[in-house]
């Protein structure tokens, strides 16, 4: 027999994973490349600017319904958000939120490869996620949120917060989900603390498949395009939830008291822990 | 003391038997009207051991989003009262536990409650009294509309510390000053950041780490004008930062990129 044919999904590129998504003809870049809208603080800086600075906002069709799709291009200064990207970002949601207050609802999706702030822009990346969160907070009552982190890069910094504050995850196995990247852990606070060449600790940790089983994510799927764009639009149908995980206060005070801190816990052990607690994952 | 508690005492009073001992949180009146102070400070007994010194982690993310949704749900329809945002944090946790045990989301859900206030027409007002750094400054000031800061020394704002960007970036520390002095936005101290148009005011001439009782009251008068200017507009939203005069001048391209996407937005 031989294997349907499949397209990996973390090989496109942000462009490419936005465009897949949407339903086929439909996709429409905003403020598209040619346009040349460039980070203005980093050649002062001596680094090459891009010319999208590595967001693609893209308005479409998901299902037949209007939707716009936030990609973060990974490989331009690892996802980073500068004050360009992370207008990019927060404009286009403020615009949904402006559609859904009008009632004419518009499908938001995140496509999350990203180290967080970009440290070059500082506190313009800051104040960018601050009105990101905003936006996402004000709109998810009106429609689901939706985030995906497929891989390579993952998610962590203030855009893991973001993803915090989305109304679905979707994950791969390969995609990571935290605040501190591995890397920055292990130079603030020593290799004893965490050993961030240790992958499998680290997917354990923080990996798609750990996420999704302590109900931190809500779906796994493979690196595969059709797979991905199934999940994404099943969780539009799903609808806003009753209550979104990070309004689920009673929920996780009750988990983290469950906790012993004096006690060494790892992946494994959490997935015993919180698979069970009432709800499941 | 840490100043995030010298503040709250100076404001508020002494109290005891908070759970966790990191979060202060009680109510009192400022300007005749009713508000919930809440400040994180560090507690050497907290639980998960990397924020026992004044970080925002695990219990300080869910602690802040509990105290703030009480007042919500308590206040309902009614006279809703403000919050207020004592910020003096490090920034958060740096910690395998706190990953596993999911610190995104325990900051998150502090950013959603304080949201969630604002949007529902608290006045959510921020003071800035030592260090907001990072996910910390994130999840405890940032969602505020009204941001007031002290103009001190001490008095910090960036995405992670010094010594950390120099390392992480391979940069020495002497070479980020030097890009600080070009590239505002990486900048340390709040007169820099005041620039970037998200402070709703800079008070000078306040002593910081030990304020007077003249010093005390001249910010409760502050807090008392950003609660009536946050209650007058109505506005419920952040778009008090963009319109700012500083925004104008230092966040052009944030302005800039809204406009093209509304002029492309349907097509």
């Amino acid at each position: 027999m031989i294997a349907p044919a499949r397209t990996r999904y973390t090989e496109l590129s942000a462009r490419e994973r936005a465009a897949a998504l949407l339903d086929p003809g439909t996709f429409r870049e905003l403020i598209g490349p040619f346009e040349r809208l460039e980070s203005p603080h980093l050649q002062p800086q001596g680094i090459v600017p891009a010319c999208d600075d590595g967001v693609v906002v893209a308005r479409g069709d998901l299902d037949g319904e209007r939707a716009v799709v936030l990609a973060v291009e990974g490989l331009f200064q690892g996802g980073g958000i500068g004050e360009v990207s992370g207008a990019k970002i927060a404009g286009a949601l403020e615009l949904a939120l402006r559609a859904g207050e009008r009632g004419h609802s518009v499908r938001p999706v995140l496509l999350l490869e990203t180290g967080g702030i970009r440290l070059q822009e500082a506190n313009l990346g800051l104040l960018a996620i601050a009105e990101i969160h905003a936006a996402i907070v004000a709109l998810r009552s009106h429609v689901p949120v939706v985030g995906v982190i497929a891989g390579m890069v993952g998610c962590f910094g203030g855009m893991a917060i973001t993803a915090g504050l989305c109304s679905h995850i979707v994950m791969t196995r390969e995609g990571r989900l935290g605040l501190n990247g591995p890397q920055v852990i292990e130079q603030e606070a020593g290799v004893a603390e965490l050993d961030s060449e240790d992958r499998r600790l680290v997917w354990e940790t923080i990996g798609g498949e750990q996420r999704v089983a302590t109900g931190m994510a809500d779906a796994l799927v493979e690196d595969d395009v059709a797979a991905i764009a199934r999940a994404v639009r099943d969780a539009f149908e799903a609808g806003v939830p009753a209550e979104h995980r990070s309004a689920q206060v009673g929920r996780y005070e009750a988990r983290l008291a469950s906790i012993d801190a004096s006690e060494l816990l790892d992946g494994p052990a959490l997935r015993a822990l919180w698979s069970d607690d009432g709800r499941g994952p | 003391m840490s100043r995030g508690r010298t503040w709250f005492e100076a404001l508020v009073g002494a109290i005891s038997g908070g759970e966790p001992a990191s979060v202060l949180c009680a109510d009192e009146s400022v300007g005749g009207e009713r508000a919930r102070f809440l400040a994180v400070v560090p507690d050497p007994e907290a639980k998960f051991p990397r924020a026992r010194g004044g970080e925002l982690g695990l219990e300080e993310g869910w602690t802040l989003a509990r105290r703030v949704r009480e007042a919500v749900a308590e206040d309902g329809n009614g006279d809703r009262r403000t919050l207020v945002a004592i910020v003096d944090v490090p920034g958060q946790p740096y910690g395998y536990c706190e990953e596993l045990l999911g610190l995104h989301l325990a900051l998150a859900a502090a950013i959603d409650a304080y949201t969630t206030a604002r949007l529902a027409g608290h006045p959510v007002v921020a003071l800035v009294v030592g260090q907001a750094i990072s996910g910390a400054f994130l999840a405890h000031g940032l969602q505020a509309n009204r941001i007031i800061a002290l103009e001190d020394p001490g008095v910090a704002v960036q995405v992670m510390s010094k010594r950390s960007t120099a390392r992480v970036t391979r940069r020495s520390v002497e070479e980020l000053d030097e890009i600080a002095e070009e590239v505002l936005a990486t900048a340390y101290d709040v007169a820099s950041f005041a620039r970037l148009g998200a402070l709703h005011r800079l008070i000078q001439g306040v002593d910081a780490a030990e304020p007077t009782e003249e010093d005390v009251e001249r910010v409760r008068g502050a807090l008392a004008e950003a609660i009536a200017s946050a209650s007058h507009d109505g506005s419920t939203d952040l778009s008090g930062r963009l319109g700012s005069p500083e925004a104008r001048q230092h966040r052009g391209a944030s302005l800039r990129v809204r406009e093209r996407l509304a002029e492309e937005w349907s097509g």
